[in-house]
């Protein structure tokens, strides 16, 4: 029987390797459909149909289709509740709550600057774009304030929104990936004793690694 | 004494979230008011509420939590049975619906819509320049986010159900600001988004937030 886990997208898009993380920590198999953005798929009426916003990921299982990654992360937590790290979007309402506030503020704090600064810093070279360093100064800036928060947090607790990994610490994964590993500002983290130890944790789990490959072997 | 507290101000469109998803489910809250002009919410004792330095903070009894859709999302959950159901109960596919349209808010429409709620509402009841060139640019992305509403909105009556729900909720308070600058017209030009338009922002409890503004 094919697989009806589907996420369309290339693994090296932050927004997809979200998602790809969340089905490998939970254990779900998925098949992975590539999208030729260059060419714009993306765009493509047929994509449209299935994420009305042009972007990826768009991600099917049996009868639902769904986008936005954080959406498509959330509900692959409540389908398979019982399946991998059970606890990754918490066990009881009162972790739940903790986590859902962690992943806004990824959503809502960190990932603004984070995707601008890894678009000037890490794509833009490699696409031949021109960098715009006002912008990258602003959002440095931006993040470095946001990280302030997370240094004094991560003091206090293990993870973001407790003593266990959970969909809070993942969410971040993807920008703060490379920031440390493709470009020159990876110290933001690596220099801030708790981030640092805190992205030493979550960037050395099975399935953060299982998701570099994929990024890898698609280059 | 009510065990919910919202610590915030009215004029803020994430703490009117939060007090908008309140006064849909009928719970008791007290507001206590966080002087920003005096720069309140910077203080280390709104910082122990929110380490952002942002309003809303929120507290349940124990409970304290910071962003305005982790709020909600909690009360809607914790409160499911009071006031308007705000979720869309039965199977992960339709809570799933759900969610992805709350994400959309937060992802798509929030971005430029606050954008241009900030150049067109806040900077001149501030007394500051509107910058024309922000207000282009955003105006542009919005009317494409728009575009995917208008489509939506002609499938179903509100977002994600045919019934008013949190993701619908979501859009409210940076709806009002548009509705009062030159930007509305994005709203109105769209038939079904305006159809959509006018029905949230008649709800009575919408009303009750607002009232909370001229207090």
């Amino acid at each position: 029987m094919a697989t009806p886990v589907k996420v369309h997208g290339p693994p090296l898009s932050t927004a997809v390797s979200r998602v790809l993380a969340c089905l490998i920590e939970k254990d779900v198999p998925f098949q992975l459909i590539p999208v030729n953005m260059a060419k714009g798929e993306h765009k493509s009426p047929d994509f449209l149909k299935i994420q009305p916003f042009g972007q990826v990921p768009a991600f099917q299982d049996e009868a639902i289709s769904l986008f936005e990654s954080r959406a498509i992360c959330r509900y692959v937590c409540e389908k398979y509740a019982e399946k991998g790290n059970k606890g990754l979007y918490g066990t009881n309402p009162l972790a739940k709550a903790s986590i859902d506030q962690w992943v806004e503020a990824e959503g809502q704090s960190f990932n603004p600057p984070s995707s601008v600064l890894v678009f000037q810093l890490a794509f833009a070279p490699r696409m031949k774009l021109k960098q715009d360093e006002s912008l990258i100064s602003q959002n440095e800036t931006k993040l470095e304030k946001v990280l302030e928060v997370y240094e004094k947090r991560l003091g206090e607790s293990r993870f973001l929104a407790g003593d266990e990994f959970s969909l809070a610490d993942l969410s971040h994964l993807p920008n703060a990936h490379y920031l440390v590993t493709a470009t020159d500002r990876g110290e933001m983290f690596t220099s801030k004793k708790n981030v640092g130890r805190w992205w030493g944790e979550i960037s050395s789990r099975d399935s953060w690694k299982k998701v570099v490959d994929m990024q890898k072997q698609s280059t | 004494m009510a065990a919910i507290k919202v610590h915030g101000s009215p004029l803020s469109t994430a703490t009117q979230r939060v007090l908008a998803c309140l006064y849909e489910k009928g719970v008791d809250f007290q507001f206590v008011s966080i002087n920003m002009a005096a720069g309140e919410h910077k203080s280390d004792n709104f910082l122990a509420l929110n380490p952002f330095g942002q309003v809303p903070a929120f507290e349940d009894g124990d409970l304290k939590l910071f962003e305005s859709r982790a709020i909600t999302h909690y009360v809607a959950h914790e409160y499911a049975d009071k006031g308007t159901q705000l979720l869309i109960p039965g199977s992960n596919k339709e809570a799933a619906v759900l969610t992805l349209w709350q994400e959309v808010e937060a992802q798509q429409f929030n971005s430029p819509s606050s954008t241009l709620a900030w150049e067109l509402f806040y900077k001149p009841f501030f007394g500051t320049a509107t910058d024309a060139a922000k207000v282009e640019e955003n105006e542009t992305k919005l009317g494409k986010v728009l575009d995917v509403y208008e489509t939506r909105l002609s499938q179903s009556r509100y977002l994600a159900s045919d019934y008013f729900t949190l993701a619908d909720l979501y859009h409210l308070p940076n709806i009002q600001c548009l509705l009062a600058t030159s930007a509305k017209k994005l709203l109105e030009s769209r038939p079904h988004v305006n159809a959509w338009v006018k029905e949230i922002t008649a709800r009575p409890a919408w009303s009750k937030v607002l009232a909370m503004q001229k207090q």
